[in-house]
Protein backbone atom coordinates (compact mmCIF):
# COMPACT_ATOMS: atom_id res chain seq x y z
CA UNK A 1 0.00 0.00 0.00
CA UNK A 2 1.64 3.21 -0.72
CA UNK A 3 0.17 6.64 0.05
CA UNK A 4 -0.43 9.22 -2.56
CA UNK A 5 1.67 11.71 -3.99
CA UNK A 6 2.95 14.14 -1.39
CA UNK A 7 5.06 16.89 -1.04
CA UNK A 8 7.88 16.80 2.33
CA UNK A 9 9.14 19.55 4.29
CA UNK A 10 11.14 19.11 7.03
CA UNK A 11 11.29 21.50 10.04
CA UNK A 12 14.02 21.85 12.43
CA UNK A 13 12.47 24.18 15.24
CA UNK A 14 8.87 24.90 16.15
CA UNK A 15 9.14 28.29 14.41
CA UNK A 16 10.11 26.54 11.25
CA UNK A 17 6.90 24.09 11.48
CA UNK A 18 4.13 27.05 12.16
CA UNK A 19 5.79 28.89 8.95
CA UNK A 20 5.10 25.30 7.17
CA UNK A 21 1.82 25.29 8.08
CA UNK A 22 0.93 28.98 7.59
CA UNK A 23 2.48 28.64 4.16
CA UNK A 24 0.62 25.80 3.58
CA UNK A 25 -2.65 25.67 5.62
CA UNK A 26 -5.02 22.90 5.49
CA UNK A 27 -3.21 20.75 3.12
CA UNK A 28 -0.42 20.43 5.38
CA UNK A 29 -0.06 17.78 8.02
CA UNK A 30 2.14 17.18 10.65
CA UNK A 31 4.17 14.11 10.88
CA UNK A 32 5.77 13.19 14.70
CA UNK A 33 6.09 9.35 14.87
CA UNK A 34 3.95 8.55 12.21
CA UNK A 35 1.78 5.80 13.89
CA UNK A 36 -1.39 6.96 13.30
CA UNK A 37 -0.87 9.10 10.68
CA UNK A 38 1.23 6.60 7.62
CA UNK A 39 -1.54 3.72 8.36
CA UNK A 40 -4.09 6.17 7.43
CA UNK A 41 -2.38 7.89 4.67
CA UNK A 42 -1.58 4.05 3.12
CA UNK A 43 -5.24 3.31 3.00
CA UNK A 44 -5.61 6.67 1.61
CA UNK A 45 -8.08 7.50 4.24
CA UNK A 46 -5.68 10.20 4.50
CA UNK A 47 -3.92 12.12 1.97
CA UNK A 48 -2.16 15.43 2.40
CA UNK A 49 -0.58 17.25 -0.14
CA UNK A 50 2.26 18.48 1.84
CA UNK A 51 3.48 16.37 5.28
CA UNK A 52 5.53 19.03 7.80
CA UNK A 53 8.08 16.46 9.38
CA UNK A 54 8.38 17.61 12.97
CA UNK A 55 10.62 14.24 13.86
CA UNK A 56 13.61 16.52 13.92
CA UNK A 57 12.47 19.11 16.61
CA UNK A 58 14.85 18.48 19.43
CA UNK A 59 13.46 21.45 20.97
CA UNK A 60 10.18 19.13 21.88
CA UNK A 61 11.97 16.00 23.57
CA UNK A 62 12.29 15.86 27.07
CA UNK A 63 10.76 15.75 30.26
CA UNK A 64 11.36 17.52 33.15
CA UNK A 65 10.01 18.60 36.69
CA UNK A 66 9.25 22.40 36.82
CA UNK A 67 7.78 23.15 39.98
CA UNK A 68 5.19 20.79 41.09
CA UNK A 69 4.27 19.81 37.46
CA UNK A 70 6.52 17.42 35.14
CA UNK A 71 6.60 19.15 31.62
CA UNK A 72 6.91 16.31 28.81
CA UNK A 73 7.95 17.53 25.41
CA UNK A 74 5.28 16.52 22.73
CA UNK A 75 7.39 14.93 20.59
CA UNK A 76 8.67 12.57 23.63
CA UNK A 77 8.59 9.11 22.16
CA UNK A 78 6.39 6.23 24.24
CA UNK A 79 9.08 4.04 24.71
CA UNK A 80 11.62 7.38 26.16
CA UNK A 81 8.43 8.12 27.95
CA UNK A 82 8.26 4.77 29.73
CA UNK A 83 11.61 4.18 30.83
CA UNK A 84 11.83 7.82 32.08
CA UNK A 85 13.28 8.40 35.68
CA UNK A 86 11.88 11.61 36.46
CA UNK A 87 8.50 10.54 34.66
CA UNK A 88 8.26 6.85 36.64
CA UNK A 89 9.05 8.72 39.79
CA UNK A 90 6.88 11.99 39.79
CA UNK A 91 3.85 10.60 37.35
CA UNK A 92 4.27 7.47 37.11
CA UNK A 93 0.34 6.71 35.64
CA UNK A 94 1.57 8.52 32.80
CA UNK A 95 4.84 6.64 32.74
CA UNK A 96 2.84 3.37 33.13
CA UNK A 97 0.87 3.56 30.54
CA UNK A 98 3.57 5.12 27.66
CA UNK A 99 4.86 1.24 28.48
CA UNK A 100 1.69 -0.25 27.67
CA UNK A 101 0.63 1.36 23.98
CA UNK A 102 1.30 -1.12 21.12
CA UNK A 103 4.19 -3.06 20.83
CA UNK A 104 7.80 -2.14 21.26
CA UNK A 105 8.08 -0.99 17.31
CA UNK A 106 5.12 1.05 17.62
CA UNK A 107 6.81 2.53 21.33
CA UNK A 108 9.78 3.00 19.85
CA UNK A 109 8.44 5.77 16.91
CA UNK A 110 5.18 7.22 18.69
CA UNK A 111 4.72 10.06 20.64
CA UNK A 112 2.89 11.40 23.06
CA UNK A 113 1.87 14.68 21.42
CA UNK A 114 1.09 12.47 18.36
CA UNK A 115 -0.93 10.32 20.41
CA UNK A 116 -3.20 13.42 21.45
CA UNK A 117 -3.12 15.23 18.54
CA UNK A 118 -4.80 12.45 16.95
CA UNK A 119 -7.83 12.39 19.30
CA UNK A 120 -8.41 8.80 18.94
CA UNK A 121 -10.93 7.71 21.77
CA UNK A 122 -9.49 4.00 21.58
CA UNK A 123 -5.56 5.70 22.82
CA UNK A 124 -4.66 4.67 25.82
CA UNK A 125 -2.02 8.13 26.79
CA UNK A 126 -5.23 10.28 26.29
CA UNK A 127 -7.05 8.78 29.12
CA UNK A 128 -4.47 9.01 31.76
CA UNK A 129 -3.74 12.75 30.78
CA UNK A 130 -7.41 13.19 31.62
CA UNK A 131 -7.01 11.33 35.04
CA UNK A 132 -3.56 13.45 35.63
CA UNK A 133 -5.72 16.61 35.30
CA UNK A 134 -3.14 17.86 32.87
CA UNK A 135 -2.44 20.77 30.70
CA UNK A 136 -1.86 21.01 26.87
CA UNK A 137 0.12 23.77 25.88
CA UNK A 138 0.03 24.76 22.14
CA UNK A 139 1.83 26.89 19.56
CA UNK A 140 0.16 29.33 16.78
CA UNK A 141 0.92 31.88 14.60
CA UNK A 142 -0.21 33.99 18.32
CA UNK A 143 1.85 32.74 20.53
CA UNK A 144 1.59 29.84 22.75
CA UNK A 145 -1.82 28.91 25.06
CA UNK A 146 -2.62 26.34 27.30
CA UNK A 147 -5.78 24.23 27.55
CA UNK A 148 -6.86 22.01 30.35
CA UNK A 149 -7.05 18.29 29.10
CA UNK A 150 -10.41 18.69 29.94
CA UNK A 151 -11.71 20.91 27.33
CA UNK A 152 -8.59 19.22 24.93
CA UNK A 153 -10.63 16.33 23.57
CA UNK A 154 -13.50 17.58 21.24
CA UNK A 155 -14.74 14.32 19.44
CA UNK A 156 -14.35 11.40 17.27
CA UNK A 157 -10.41 12.64 15.94
CA UNK A 158 -11.09 16.14 17.13
CA UNK A 159 -9.32 18.20 19.32
CA UNK A 160 -8.99 21.80 20.42
CA UNK A 161 -6.08 22.24 18.28
CA UNK A 162 -6.47 25.25 15.65
CA UNK A 163 -4.55 23.78 11.88
CA UNK A 164 -1.80 25.88 12.40
CA UNK A 165 -1.21 24.89 15.80
CA UNK A 166 0.85 22.68 17.44
CA UNK A 167 1.35 21.07 20.23
CA UNK A 168 4.38 21.58 22.23
CA UNK A 169 4.10 20.10 25.73
CA UNK A 170 2.26 18.46 28.51
CA UNK A 171 2.10 19.52 31.92
CA UNK A 172 1.27 16.95 34.15
CA UNK A 173 0.76 17.57 38.20
CA UNK A 174 3.46 15.55 40.38
CA UNK A 175 1.79 12.78 41.97
CA UNK A 176 4.60 10.78 43.24
CA UNK A 177 2.51 10.21 46.33
CA UNK A 178 -0.68 9.53 44.67
CA UNK A 179 -1.54 5.41 44.01
CA UNK A 180 -2.60 5.12 40.33
CA UNK A 181 -4.36 2.25 38.24
CA UNK A 182 -4.51 1.17 34.72
CA UNK A 183 -6.36 -1.84 33.62
CA UNK A 184 -6.08 -2.13 29.49
CA UNK A 185 -9.03 -5.25 28.23
CA UNK A 186 -7.22 -6.80 24.73
CA UNK A 187 -7.62 -9.86 23.24
CA UNK A 188 -3.80 -10.10 22.66
CA UNK A 189 -1.12 -8.41 25.06
CA UNK A 190 0.38 -5.72 22.80
CA UNK A 191 -3.67 -4.68 21.05
CA UNK A 192 -5.36 -1.64 20.89
CA UNK A 193 -7.66 -1.52 24.17
CA UNK A 194 -11.05 -2.86 23.85
CA UNK A 195 -11.89 -1.03 27.35
CA UNK A 196 -9.08 0.92 29.11
CA UNK A 197 -9.70 2.64 32.43
CA UNK A 198 -7.00 4.66 34.18
CA UNK A 199 -6.86 6.27 38.21
CA UNK A 200 -5.13 8.93 40.22
CA UNK A 201 -5.84 7.78 43.20
CA UNK A 202 -7.17 10.01 46.16
CA UNK A 203 -5.39 12.75 48.48
CA UNK A 204 -5.49 15.82 48.42
CA UNK A 205 -8.65 15.29 45.96
CA UNK A 206 -10.81 12.59 44.79
CA UNK A 207 -9.77 9.80 42.92
CA UNK A 208 -9.79 10.96 38.83
CA UNK A 209 -10.99 8.24 36.46
CA UNK A 210 -9.82 8.24 32.48
CA UNK A 211 -11.77 5.82 30.02
CA UNK A 212 -10.33 4.44 26.84
CA UNK A 213 -12.95 3.62 23.76
CA UNK A 214 -15.90 4.39 26.03
CA UNK A 215 -17.34 7.26 23.25
CA UNK A 216 -16.73 9.65 21.19
CA UNK A 217 -13.75 11.07 22.82
CA UNK A 218 -11.55 10.09 25.41
CA UNK A 219 -13.57 11.06 28.63
CA UNK A 220 -13.62 11.23 32.38
CA UNK A 221 -15.82 8.51 34.32
CA UNK A 222 -17.80 11.69 36.04
CA UNK A 223 -20.73 9.73 37.24
CA UNK A 224 -17.94 6.99 39.11
CA UNK A 225 -16.03 10.42 40.71
CA UNK A 226 -19.43 11.59 42.18
CA UNK A 227 -20.29 8.63 43.80
CA UNK A 228 -16.93 8.38 45.47
CA UNK A 229 -16.80 12.04 46.65
CA UNK A 230 -20.40 11.11 48.21
CA UNK A 231 -19.10 8.76 50.07
CA UNK A 232 -19.69 5.44 48.14
CA UNK A 233 -16.70 2.54 48.40
CA UNK A 234 -14.75 2.06 44.93
CA UNK A 235 -16.89 -1.49 44.32
CA UNK A 236 -20.13 0.71 44.81
CA UNK A 237 -18.88 3.54 42.65
CA UNK A 238 -17.53 1.51 39.97
CA UNK A 239 -21.11 0.18 39.42
CA UNK A 240 -21.18 3.85 37.55
CA UNK A 241 -18.71 3.52 35.06
CA UNK A 242 -20.25 3.09 32.31
CA UNK A 243 -23.16 6.07 32.82
CA UNK A 244 -23.14 8.84 30.27
CA UNK A 245 -21.15 7.08 28.15
CA UNK A 246 -21.94 6.04 24.08
CA UNK A 247 -19.31 3.36 23.55
CA UNK A 248 -18.64 1.54 19.87
CA UNK A 249 -20.74 -1.25 19.22
CA UNK A 250 -18.22 -3.99 17.26
CA UNK A 251 -18.79 -7.11 16.02
CA UNK A 252 -15.67 -7.94 18.46
CA UNK A 253 -17.24 -6.06 21.17
CA UNK A 254 -20.89 -4.91 21.65
CA UNK A 255 -21.58 -1.50 22.90
CA UNK A 256 -23.40 -3.81 26.07
CA UNK A 257 -20.12 -5.92 26.32
CA UNK A 258 -17.75 -2.79 26.65
CA UNK A 259 -20.02 -1.10 29.40
CA UNK A 260 -19.77 -3.95 31.45
CA UNK A 261 -16.20 -4.03 30.89
CA UNK A 262 -15.55 -0.34 31.93
CA UNK A 263 -17.64 -1.47 35.21
CA UNK A 264 -15.25 -4.10 36.04
CA UNK A 265 -11.81 -2.13 35.10
CA UNK A 266 -13.22 0.63 36.88
CA UNK A 267 -12.98 -1.24 40.47
CA UNK A 268 -9.74 -3.18 39.56
CA UNK A 269 -7.88 0.50 38.45
CA UNK A 270 -9.43 1.77 42.16
CA UNK A 271 -8.57 -1.13 43.91
CA UNK A 272 -4.41 -0.28 42.18
CA UNK A 273 -4.98 2.88 42.99
CA UNK A 274 -6.01 2.85 46.81
CA UNK A 275 -3.44 -0.27 46.92
CA UNK A 276 -0.36 2.06 45.75
CA UNK A 277 -1.67 4.96 47.62
CA UNK A 278 -0.61 5.34 51.76
CA UNK A 279 -3.82 8.06 52.14
CA UNK A 280 -5.88 5.52 50.81
CA UNK A 281 -8.85 6.43 48.82
CA UNK B 1 7.20 14.58 -9.28
CA UNK B 2 8.85 16.04 -6.13
CA UNK B 3 12.25 13.70 -5.17
CA UNK B 4 14.13 13.99 -2.28
CA UNK B 5 18.09 12.87 -1.64
CA UNK B 6 18.31 10.89 1.17
CA UNK B 7 21.58 9.62 3.22
CA UNK B 8 21.19 6.30 4.92
CA UNK B 9 23.91 4.45 7.09
CA UNK B 10 22.65 0.58 6.12
CA UNK B 11 24.41 -1.88 7.43
CA UNK B 12 27.40 0.14 7.92
CA UNK B 13 27.76 1.71 4.43
CA UNK B 14 26.53 4.84 3.49
CA UNK B 15 24.04 5.43 0.58
CA UNK B 16 22.81 7.78 -1.16
CA UNK B 17 19.35 7.77 -3.36
CA UNK B 18 17.06 10.42 -5.01
CA UNK B 19 13.26 9.17 -3.77
CA UNK B 20 9.44 10.16 -4.02
CA UNK B 21 8.69 11.30 -0.46
CA UNK B 22 6.02 9.02 -0.07
CA UNK B 23 8.23 5.80 -0.74
CA UNK B 24 8.37 3.85 2.37
CA UNK B 25 11.84 3.06 4.33
CA UNK B 26 10.31 -1.00 3.46
CA UNK B 27 10.35 -0.49 0.10
CA UNK B 28 13.12 1.41 -0.18
CA UNK B 29 15.88 -1.16 1.35
CA UNK B 30 14.16 -3.57 -0.82
CA UNK B 31 13.55 -1.83 -4.15
CA UNK B 32 16.11 0.44 -4.08
CA UNK B 33 18.97 -0.90 -1.71
CA UNK B 34 17.79 -5.08 -3.55
CA UNK B 35 18.07 -6.11 0.29
CA UNK B 36 15.32 -8.44 0.29
CA UNK B 37 16.03 -9.76 3.67
CA UNK B 38 13.54 -7.16 4.95
CA UNK B 39 10.21 -8.71 4.07
CA UNK B 40 6.54 -7.20 4.07
CA UNK B 41 4.10 -9.27 5.24
CA UNK B 42 0.52 -7.05 6.72
CA UNK B 43 1.75 -3.72 5.26
CA UNK B 44 -0.52 -2.71 8.10
CA UNK B 45 2.26 -1.84 11.20
CA UNK B 46 0.57 -5.05 12.58
CA UNK B 47 3.08 -7.99 11.71
CA UNK B 48 6.65 -7.29 12.57
CA UNK B 49 7.93 -8.82 9.45
CA UNK B 50 9.68 -5.62 8.16
CA UNK B 51 11.58 -4.79 11.71
CA UNK B 52 14.53 -3.58 11.15
CA UNK B 53 16.76 -1.90 13.83
CA UNK B 54 16.69 2.36 13.41
CA UNK B 55 19.32 3.64 15.40
CA UNK B 56 19.50 0.22 17.39
CA UNK B 57 15.82 0.14 17.89
CA UNK B 58 13.39 -2.15 16.20
CA UNK B 59 10.89 -0.60 14.25
CA UNK B 60 8.78 -1.45 11.77
CA UNK B 61 10.01 -0.41 8.21
CA UNK B 62 6.51 -0.26 6.62
CA UNK B 63 5.24 2.68 9.14
CA UNK B 64 8.12 4.84 8.14
CA UNK B 65 9.41 6.97 4.75
CA UNK B 66 12.75 6.51 3.62
CA UNK B 67 12.93 10.20 3.99
CA UNK B 68 12.47 10.39 7.69
CA UNK B 69 15.58 7.66 7.52
CA UNK B 70 17.99 10.74 6.14
CA UNK B 71 20.70 11.12 8.39
CA UNK B 72 20.18 7.88 10.17
CA UNK B 73 21.17 4.43 10.62
CA UNK B 74 19.51 1.17 9.79
CA UNK B 75 20.45 -2.50 9.91
CA UNK B 76 19.21 -5.31 8.36
CA UNK B 77 19.19 -9.06 8.73
CA UNK B 78 22.12 -8.64 5.64
CA UNK B 79 23.92 -6.89 8.02
CA UNK B 80 24.46 -8.97 11.18
CA UNK B 81 26.77 -11.61 10.36
CA UNK B 82 30.14 -11.38 10.04
CA UNK B 83 31.50 -12.72 6.44
CA UNK B 84 30.78 -16.37 6.99
CA UNK B 85 30.16 -16.65 10.09
CA UNK B 86 26.26 -16.56 11.73
CA UNK B 87 25.67 -13.84 14.01
CA UNK B 88 24.57 -15.61 17.53
CA UNK B 89 20.72 -14.84 16.96
CA UNK B 90 21.18 -16.71 13.47
CA UNK B 91 22.51 -19.71 14.62
CA UNK B 92 20.13 -19.93 17.80
CA UNK B 93 17.41 -20.09 15.44
CA UNK B 94 19.22 -22.88 13.59
CA UNK B 95 19.84 -24.50 16.43
CA UNK B 96 16.61 -24.58 17.98
CA UNK B 97 14.59 -24.75 14.80
CA UNK B 98 13.12 -20.98 15.12
CA UNK B 99 11.71 -20.65 12.32
CA UNK B 100 9.71 -23.19 9.58
CA UNK B 101 8.47 -21.00 6.35
CA UNK B 102 10.68 -18.14 7.78
CA UNK B 103 8.60 -15.57 6.54
CA UNK B 104 8.58 -13.69 9.99
CA UNK B 105 12.35 -15.03 10.86
CA UNK B 106 14.25 -11.68 9.49
CA UNK B 107 12.40 -9.43 11.55
CA UNK B 108 12.35 -11.43 14.73
CA UNK B 109 15.89 -11.68 14.36
CA UNK B 110 16.20 -8.39 14.37
CA UNK B 111 14.27 -7.55 17.16
CA UNK B 112 15.86 -10.49 19.17
CA UNK B 113 19.28 -8.61 18.47
CA UNK B 114 18.29 -5.51 19.88
CA UNK B 115 17.04 -6.94 23.00
CA UNK B 116 20.15 -8.82 23.69
CA UNK B 117 22.49 -5.85 23.18
CA UNK B 118 20.35 -3.83 25.57
CA UNK B 119 19.84 -6.73 27.76
CA UNK B 120 22.47 -9.84 27.59
CA UNK B 121 20.55 -12.00 30.41
CA UNK B 122 16.95 -12.07 29.73
CA UNK B 123 14.76 -13.94 31.01
CA UNK B 124 11.78 -16.16 29.18
CA UNK B 125 9.56 -12.86 30.13
CA UNK B 126 11.61 -10.93 28.55
CA UNK B 127 12.25 -12.63 25.57
CA UNK B 128 8.32 -13.04 24.83
CA UNK B 129 7.34 -9.29 25.79
CA UNK B 130 10.13 -8.05 23.33
CA UNK B 131 9.01 -10.10 21.03
CA UNK B 132 5.28 -9.29 21.11
CA UNK B 133 5.27 -6.73 18.07
CA UNK B 134 6.61 -9.95 15.75
CA UNK B 135 3.94 -12.10 14.82
CA UNK B 136 4.96 -15.83 13.73
CA UNK B 137 1.94 -18.04 11.70
CA UNK B 138 3.91 -20.89 11.90
CA UNK B 139 5.98 -22.29 14.84
CA UNK B 140 3.61 -21.14 17.51
CA UNK B 141 6.45 -18.78 19.31
CA UNK B 142 8.13 -21.80 21.61
CA UNK B 143 11.46 -22.34 19.45
CA UNK B 144 11.42 -18.97 18.76
CA UNK B 145 11.97 -17.64 22.53
CA UNK B 146 14.20 -21.23 22.83
CA UNK B 147 16.57 -20.05 20.03
CA UNK B 148 17.03 -16.22 21.11
CA UNK B 149 17.23 -17.36 24.73
CA UNK B 150 20.38 -19.54 23.12
CA UNK B 151 21.80 -16.55 21.81
CA UNK B 152 21.77 -14.97 24.57
CA UNK B 153 23.71 -17.86 26.17
CA UNK B 154 26.08 -18.15 23.57
CA UNK B 155 26.72 -14.04 23.77
CA UNK B 156 27.20 -14.45 27.22
CA UNK B 157 29.82 -17.33 27.47
CA UNK B 158 31.36 -15.23 24.63
CA UNK B 159 31.89 -12.45 26.18
CA UNK B 160 32.97 -14.28 29.54
CA UNK B 161 35.78 -15.68 27.40
CA UNK B 162 36.82 -12.24 26.15
CA UNK B 163 37.08 -10.84 29.08
C1 LIG C 1 0.16 -1.37 15.26
C2 LIG C 1 -0.19 -0.17 16.11
C3 LIG C 1 -0.67 -0.37 17.39
C4 LIG C 1 -0.99 0.70 18.20
N1 LIG C 1 -1.49 0.45 19.43
C5 LIG C 1 -1.85 1.48 20.22
C6 LIG C 1 -2.37 1.25 21.53
O1 LIG C 1 -2.49 0.11 22.00
N2 LIG C 1 -2.71 2.33 22.28
C7 LIG C 1 -2.57 3.61 21.81
O2 LIG C 1 -2.88 4.53 22.53
N3 LIG C 1 -2.05 3.86 20.59
C8 LIG C 1 -1.70 2.83 19.79
N4 LIG C 1 -1.17 3.08 18.55
C9 LIG C 1 -1.04 4.49 18.09
C10 LIG C 1 0.31 5.04 18.48
O3 LIG C 1 0.35 5.28 19.85
C11 LIG C 1 0.65 6.33 17.73
O4 LIG C 1 2.01 6.54 17.92
C12 LIG C 1 -0.03 7.58 18.20
O5 LIG C 1 -1.41 7.44 18.21
C13 LIG C 1 0.27 8.75 17.28
O6 LIG C 1 1.50 9.32 17.56
P1 LIG C 1 2.52 9.65 16.41
O7 LIG C 1 3.62 10.40 17.04
O8 LIG C 1 2.86 8.42 15.70
O9 LIG C 1 1.66 10.66 15.53
P2 LIG C 1 1.49 10.84 13.95
O10 LIG C 1 0.96 9.61 13.34
O11 LIG C 1 2.72 11.42 13.38
O12 LIG C 1 0.37 11.97 13.95
C14 LIG C 1 -0.97 11.68 14.33
C15 LIG C 1 -1.83 12.93 14.10
O13 LIG C 1 -1.52 13.94 15.05
C16 LIG C 1 -1.02 15.11 14.41
N5 LIG C 1 0.10 15.56 15.24
C17 LIG C 1 1.19 14.82 15.60
N6 LIG C 1 1.97 15.52 16.44
C18 LIG C 1 1.38 16.72 16.62
C19 LIG C 1 1.70 17.87 17.39
N7 LIG C 1 2.80 17.92 18.16
N8 LIG C 1 0.86 18.94 17.34
C20 LIG C 1 -0.26 18.89 16.56
N9 LIG C 1 -0.63 17.83 15.83
C21 LIG C 1 0.18 16.75 15.85
C22 LIG C 1 -0.63 14.68 13.02
O14 LIG C 1 -0.74 15.73 12.10
C23 LIG C 1 -1.62 13.58 12.74
O15 LIG C 1 -2.83 14.10 12.33
C24 LIG C 1 -0.84 2.03 17.72
C25 LIG C 1 -0.34 2.24 16.44
C26 LIG C 1 -0.01 1.16 15.64
C27 LIG C 1 0.52 1.43 14.28
S1 LIG D 1 4.81 -5.47 7.05
FE1 LIG D 1 5.36 -3.93 8.45
S2 LIG D 1 4.42 -4.60 10.24
FE2 LIG D 1 3.73 -6.09 8.81
S1 LIG E 1 8.15 -19.20 10.48
FE1 LIG E 1 6.47 -18.91 9.17
S2 LIG E 1 5.69 -17.02 9.89
FE2 LIG E 1 7.17 -17.49 11.35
Amino acid sequence: MIPATLSYRRASSVDEALGMLAEHGEDAKLLAGGHSLLPLMKLRLAAPEVVVDIGRIEELRYVRTEGDVVAIGAMTRHHDLHTDGVAGREVPLVAHVAGEVGDPQVRHRGTIGGSLAHGDPAADLPAAVLACDATLVARGPDGAREIPAAEFFAGLFTTALGPDEILTEIRVPRAADRGWGFEKFTRRRFDWSIVGVAVLGGSPTQPAVGLVNMGEAPIRATAVERALAAGATPAEAAEHAAEGTSPPDEPHASAGYRRHLATVLTARALERAAGGSPAGL
Amino acid sequence: MEERRVNVTVNGEPKVADVEPRMLLAHFLREVLGLTGTHIGCDTTNCGACTVNFDGKPIKSCTMFAVQADGHEVETVEGISRASELHAVQEGFKEEHGLQCGFCTSGMMMTAKALLEENPNPTEEDVRWALSGNLCRCTGYQNIVKSVLWAAEKMRSEAAVRR
